[in-house]
């Protein structure tokens, strides 16, 4: 909340202090195959009780490492699947309630970028034809005017108008990856969801994608949830920052007092385990022994008691901790913080 | 006394519908005994290729080493007959592959797999094949290592299949070893785990290694010396130290500048204009020109790789 303050106006700001998006105690189990002849079902814990809201014009980065339900979340907001319990609102309506029409209407508010610009650009579709492709689901503009928001659009990210009668494959990571973002920018949404937007991307390339991110947010006013698995990354773009483990928020907080010092120990462990491009650092690593357990049958009690350095004894493995508000706009879910 | 290993002007080609793409381009550098050297870079640069033309596993057609040397331990392997290469495989020279899924087989036991190096290269049967795979997979810290033995590869999480994979590439006590970005698949908790143990058996068994990544912040904490490659040619080799403290080549500094600053996470990153050209349309001299904010005349003509310091070496005209 705090954080938003620092971002220009919103276009089209909503009363101030209502979320644009809020989640509720979202919980998404799937089921998995039983396989052969096993007659229990087995059930994947992808999210376990998510609560998070995200201030219009704010950055949310969204961190933890694979399988721990970042992803799961983004479907769920976009309502792209039906969450198992809990609510997503948008702009304080609630989107499940919304019937077929009226979500439609809802979606052209939220827009994603994906990870892969390989695989997330139709092939045999010009750019051209890539990026109108949601004017045209969403019946907007006629021809003419589709063309203009292309031209338009495709500037905006840094492309030169005869982008458009060209291919994917002419391109380069980056510039697909700019491809991809002129798609999701050309409703002019208010929410962008970005799913690992870089990861794919070359060093020397990432910042001029992030760089360009940022550009828009603060040209647009855009709301960003920025999914990463990579801290650094998420850290120049966000505003505030929520750690996941094994489909549940271990700890949030604004950038501004991130790092210093991180209250949960996963987070501590995952900020101390990025390697740092200085070889004069020797910085004290904290290593976690063994593997992320599997989601399939989530550790009672506190779901990183398995791998914590700092595990207090029984209570950490029976109870699981709340995620509390330590100190102003600062959350975690841990037993050491009484 | 001589470097362990000493790639001299290596050159290897693709022949592609395209055009032929010179993947690796004249590249040289040492490598001695227990240390590592880092090769960094951005993705089509040639690393993995250099470490492919070592091994001698580039495929041919369309692959083709035309020229140079890599000399380990006094012999040009680029000399040698198959079945001679064959021996300094997995027995002196062995390689860690990124991807650990796809790196193993998935309908063999990952005991077969580990065994299957141990008969091949060392000429084991039975029990004590068995025996030594156990104590491979005990060296990367696999707990309970003889049953793990009967698992598949699908029955273990991504950071255990890294393990096996380092227990392969160990098994017979190579002296180099060679890392294609053994980490990048991992997640960072993990990533932290495997490059901890990698470095305990470097250590431990005073192997060489030639760790290949993109990742600056592996190569800061892990390498002792550190090679840059652009578009099939080393841009800049220094150690570790140096390079970070004072890169010399435009890309070099450029790749560093583009890091996100742990100390400012919010300032603006720096970036590279432009794209890495294509390796079938090289530009004419250098090939970084085009992307490099300190381009003058000079730089239309081909640099060479000279040695700007003490063993600080650089292709850039900026120091001719």
């Amino acid at each position: 909340m705090c954080a938003a303050t620092s971002m220009p106006e919103p276009l089209a700001a909503p009363a101030p202090g209502v979320p644009l998006v809020e989640v509720r105690d979202l919980v998404k189990h799937y089921s998995a195959g039983t396989g052969f002849g096993s007659k229990s079902k087995t059930v994947v814990h992808a999210l376990d009780g998510v609560s998070l809201a995200l201030m219009p014009g704010e950055t949310l980065g969204l961190v933890g490492e694979s399988g721990c339900g970042k992803s799961t979340l983004a479907r769920q907001i976009l309502r792209l699947e039906e969450p198992t319990s809990g609510r997503v609102f948008f702009e304080g309506r609630d989107l499940l309630s919304l019937d077929k029409s009226e979500l439609k209407a809802m979606r052209r508010e939220m827009q994603v970028v994906f990870q892969d610009p390989y695989s997330s650009l139709n092939p045999r579709h010009t750019v051209g034809q890539i990026v109108a492709e949601p004017l045209i689901i969403h019946g907007l503009g006629n021809h003419r005017e589709r063309e203009e928001r292309v031209d338009e659009t495709l500037a905006e990210v840094g492309l030169r108008p005869e982008a458009k009668l060209r291919f994917p494959h002419e391109f380069s990571g980056g510039q697909r990856q700019r491809i991809g973002i002129a798609r999701a920018l050309i409703l002019r949404p208010k929410l962008i969801i970005a799913d690992e937007p870089i990861s794919a991307l070359d060093v020397s390339i990432q910042g001029q994608v992030l760089n360009l991110l940022k550009e828009l947010q603060d040209k647009r006013g855009l709301t960003y949830l920025f999914i990463a698995h990579d801290l650094s990354v998420v850290r120049y773009l966000s505003d505030r920052i929520a750690v996941m483990y094994l489909g549940r928020i271990m700890e949030s907080n604004g950038i501004k007092n991130f790092a210093r010092p991180p209250l949960h120990p996963y987070t501590e462990a995952l900020l101390s385990a990025a390697p740092v491009a200085n070889p004069e650092a020797k910085p004290q690593r904290i290593v976690l022994a063994g593997d992320v357990p599997s989601p399939l049958a989530p550790p009672p009690g506190c779901r990183f008691h398995t791998r914590c350095h700092r595990i207090m004894g029984d209570i950490c493995k029976e109870q699981e901790p709340e995620l509390r508000e330590i100190e102003p706009g600062h959350f975690a879910a841990c037993h050491l913080l009484k | 006394m001589a470097p362990l290993l000493q790639v001299k002007n290596l050159k290897t080609e693709f022949t592609s519908p395209l055009g032929v793409a010179r993947a690796v381009d004249g590249v040289s550098f040492d490598l001695d005994r227990g240390k590592t050297l880092g090769l960094v870079g951005e993705s089509g640069c040639g690393k993995s290729v250099t470490a492919l033309s070592i091994m001698r596993l580039v495929p041919s057609p369309p692959g083709r080493i035309v020229g140079g040397e890599v000399i380990f331990k006094e012999r040009d392997l680029l000399k040698l007959e198959e079945e001679e290469m064959r021996t300094v495989r997995g027995n002196q020279i062995s390689m860690i592959f990124q991807e650990p899924m796809t790196s193993l087989n998935p309908v063999f036991t990952v005991g077969d797999q580990i065994m299957e190096v141990i008969r091949l290269h060392q000429k084991l049967k039975g029990k004590k094949a068995e025996d030594r795979a156990v104590e491979a997979l005990h060296s990367v810290g696999i707990p309970s290592p003889r049953e793990r033995l009967k698992n598949y590869p699908h029955q273990m999480s991504g950071g255990m299949r890294q393990r096996v994979m380092i227990a392969m590439a160990i098994a017979c006590g190579p002296e180099l070893v060679i890392a294609d970005e053994p980490t990048t698949a991992l997640d960072v908790t993990i990533q932290a785990q495997i490059m901890e143990l990698i470095e305990e058996l470097q250590e431990k068994a005073g192997l060489a290694m030639l760790l290949i990544t993109h990742n600056l912040g592996v190569v800061a904490e892990t390498a002792d010396e550190v090679a840059v490659m652009y578009l099939g040619q080393i841009a800049e080799r220094a150690p570790v130290k140096k390079l970070f403290a004072a890169p010399l080549h435009p890309y070099t500094q450029a790749l560093l500048a583009s890091l996100p600053d742990p100390e400012r996470p919010q300032a603006g990153l720096a970036t590279i204009e432009g794209t890495v050209p294509s390796i079938f349309e090289l530009p004419q001299g250098c090939r970084f020109k085009d992307r490099c904010p300190q381009r003058f005349e000079a730089c239309d003509e081909d640099p060479e790789y000279l040695r700007a310091e003490e063993e600080h070496f650089v292709r850039c005209h900026l120091y001719a």
